[in-house]
């Protein structure tokens, strides 16, 4: 131990945050400088979560007592090797976005997003995601859950446009009930066992009555369930997602289900390690996983793809944490690690093709591989990382789990790990798809495509067979029709990419500002790759604390936890 | 431990009727459902904490017949929430009222467009594409509108 030194950055990601959030909200009048104190304040978070991940991984995990009452009475910060790591990624990736958003707001004079709200707001969205990680208290757990979606209601809705009101209040009402749900749970932890520490709530859930301590964590699950997106918990998702400005939907992807995942994740090893739910976890993770890849291969539009592959992979990370050994829980936050960084970069590159190419649709989006080849190779790694081709780190997190799920050897694992593979094989069509019709084909075929899916005799490329639209290997089905004949009401018909290409009237460059972070999420990703076998060896020794449950224990209780 | 059954009872109707009246399509209605349901929340986090007792102010009372200050404390962090949730919902149906002139939850888009597409199985034998692009691109691209 080094004494106060190390713990003392505990709350530092926490309270940086948020005083950079009322500096950025009192410099809302001087743009630059709110820039540099944002951007400074989560690098310097950066910083220090990059320490506490070394200081924890060499000497156990961290605790500091605010106010300095005793572990068992005051409200306790808690960093071990799990929490240290899911912090210093969702630092990486937030910074990332924060530094793409400010590139996206110079080019473009949105007035949808405000700036001057939209710096603070990101930065308690960033305080709420870091006390999650850190909390060592379930009330404290519930106030940052409620600390980032607060921030969360307010980035979905800048601007008050029609769409994102209508996604937004989706949004806001069902979190709301997720809200209150937790706070009913945390009524009968409290209740029950009379403390909230959760690591006093872990020594004496064990000696509650098997239905009462049941009833408690499935409370607590269907609570956390809701947020991680858990099928069928998961159906608020691809609706709400897709219509915020591009840098909030990446940051929401990456990280708000994950902090779900994490609660879950920690629910699961500390407080209820013998669970009786395995079963229902694993075949919720089923579902979650081949019902979010099929609704991803029928979306006509890339953002909404993303949003269903997004909630087809965190069945993926539940796999993991249902098996419960120590090889399941290491896959799953080795997945969970990935699929933070590949998922807020697919988002980003996405905002870049609406920035250069003016819409996500692909019934209107073709030739981007030309038009961009940058673009295009940033969208083909981490594409082809999410579908988990080797050697990238999907290939590698997905064959952990399934490992570990042959290694379980029940019949249910054994279907998991079947539903696993297929998964990752619909998602491979999913953005294979994607790829054919945005990048591959050239913007001609495109328009003929959209033309003749609207009308069948106007002699193009397409063939069209009653109600299907047929070109090379894809095939459009009645929904894509309908998609396509609402975009020719909905706007201007000349709006898709080959005329506005004549036109010329798109922007040439993307300012280097965008490219950058997306450039660098897809580097971070590829890097984990490269270090895949070290990484695995961290998040062994993260997935043994978990399972072990001592090292917290002891850390959080001192000599009484025996 | 004892618990007064008027609390329970009252905290029952309050969580069941803002269950009901957050069922609503009206965002006024899932506001005041909201209330309810928080009241609900937190009145049923009071009773189930224990049993009433002193204030709990240090040397007042002896130690054991004091409430327990904790769930206090943490009810009233709820309640703090709860009112700043209530004014971004209201904010929220303001602007839906700006917007469309009624605050009224709209269908999500998969929603919408699979209603769509029944209208259009529903008409297949007189749904003629052709016929409809010769009517003009705007006004032909929406079944339902077409019909209606």
């Amino acid at each position: 131990m080094t004494g106060l030194g190390v713990t003392a950055l505990l709350p530092l990601p926490v309270l940086l945050s948020l005083l950079g959030a009322g500096a950025a909200l009192m410099l809302s009048g001087r743009p630059t400088l709110q820039r540099w104190v944002s951007t400074s304040v989560l690098a310097a978070v950066v910083a220090i979560a990059a320490t506490l991940l070394v200081v924890v991984d060499r000497e156990g995990p961290q605790v500091l007592t605010l106010g300095g009452w005793s572990s068992t009475l005051g409200i306790s910060l808690v960093a071990d090797r799990l929490a240290a790591l899911m912090l210093l990624v969702s630092s990486v990736v937030t910074l990332a976005v924060l530094v793409y958003s400010i590139g996206q707001g110079i080019t473009d004079d949105d007035r949808e997003a405000p700036v001057s709200i939209y710096h603070p707001t990101f930065l308690v969205l960033v305080a709420g995601v870091s006390n999650a990680f850190l909390s060592g208290d379930l009330f404290n757990l519930f106030v940052s859950f409620e600390m980032l979606l607060f921030a969360s209601y307010v980035l979905l809705t800048l601007g008050g446009t029609t769409a994102r009101v209508r996604a937004g209040t989706i949004y806001v009402v069902v979190n709301l009930v997720s809200s209150m749900l937790f706070l009913v749970s945390i009524a009968a932890v409290y209740s029950a066992v009379g403390t909230l520490n959760m690591a006093q709530v872990a020594l004496r859930v064990g000696e509650l009555p098997d239905g009462v301590s049941l009833v408690l964590q499935l409370l607590l699950l269907v609570t956390f369930s809701i947020k991680a997106a858990v099928f069928p918990l998961s159906l608020w998702l691809p609706d709400s997602y897709p219509t915020a400005p591009a840098p909030v939907t990446a940051v929401f992807a990456g990280l708000l289900t994950k902090v779900g995942v994490y609660a879950i994740l920690r629910m699961q090893t500390l407080i209820f390690p013998d669970s009786d739910l395995t079963v229902l976890l694993l075949v919720a993770a089923l579902l979650t996983m081949v019902i979010g890849a099929l609704g991803a291969i029928a979306q006509s539009d890339i953002k909404r793809m993303l949003s269903f592959t997004l909630v087809s992979h965190i069945g993926y990370m539940i796999f993991g944490i249902a098996l419960a050994t120590t090889a399941g829980l290491s896959g799953a936050i080795f997945y969970v690690a990935h699929h933070i960084t590949i998922q807020t970069a697919l988002f980003l590159v996405v905002g870049l093709i609406e920035t250069r190419a003016g819409s996500t649709s692909l019934l209107r989006l073709g030739g981007l591989a030309r038009l961009s080849p940058l673009i295009a190779v940033l969208f083909f790694i981490p594409a082809m990382n999410l579908a988990g081709i080797p050697p990238m780190s999907g290939f590698l997190g997905k064959t952990g789990l399934l490992q570990a799920g042959l290694a379980d050897g029940s019949a249910l694992a054994l279907v998991l790990v079947a539903a696993g593979v297929v998964t990752s094989l619909l998602t491979l069509y999913a953005v294979a798809k994607t790829w054919a019709l945005a990048f591959w084909r050239s913007p001609e075929q495109a328009h003929d495509m959209t033309t003749s899916m609207i009308d069948p005799d106007s002699g193009t490329a397409a063939e069209r067979h009653g109600d299907h639209v047929h070109m090379g290997p894809v095939t459009f089905g009645p929904r894509d029709l309908e998609a396509a004949r609402a975009l020719r009401a909905d706007d201007d018909p000349d709006r898709d990419l080959h005329q506005l290409l004549l036109e010329d009237a798109l922007p040439r460059r993307l300012p280097l500002l965008m490219t950058a972070p997306a450039a660098a999420l897809v580097a971070v990703s590829l890097a984990l790759s490269v270090v895949g076998g070290p990484f695995y060896g961290y998040t062994d020794r993260a997935a043994a604390d978990l399972a072990d449950r001592q090292p917290y224990l002891s850390a959080v209780l001192g000599e009484e936890a025996r | 431990m004892n618990v007064s059954l008027v609390l329970v009872a009252t905290c029952g109707v309050l969580v069941g009727t803002g269950v009901f009246l957050m069922l609503e399509r009206s965002l006024t209605r899932v506001l005041v459902g909201l209330v309810l349901l928080s009241n609900g929340v937190n009145l049923g986090f009071m009773v189930s904490a224990g049993e009433p007792g002193e204030p709990p102010i240090y040397g007042s009372a002896p130690t054991a017949d004091m409430a327990d200050p904790l769930p206090q404390a943490l009810v009233l962090t709820a309640i703090v929430i709860t009112l700043g949730t209530t004014a971004f919902l209201l904010a929220m149906a303001h602007r839906s009222w700006q917007l469309h002139g009624h605050d009224e939850v709209q269908d999500d888009v998969e929603d919408a467009s699979i209603r769509r597409l029944a209208d259009a199985d529903e008409t297949s034998q007189g749904y003629d594409l052709d016929d409809r692009d010769q009517q003009g691109d705007h006004a032909s691209a929406r079944p339902e509108e077409d019909r209606g």
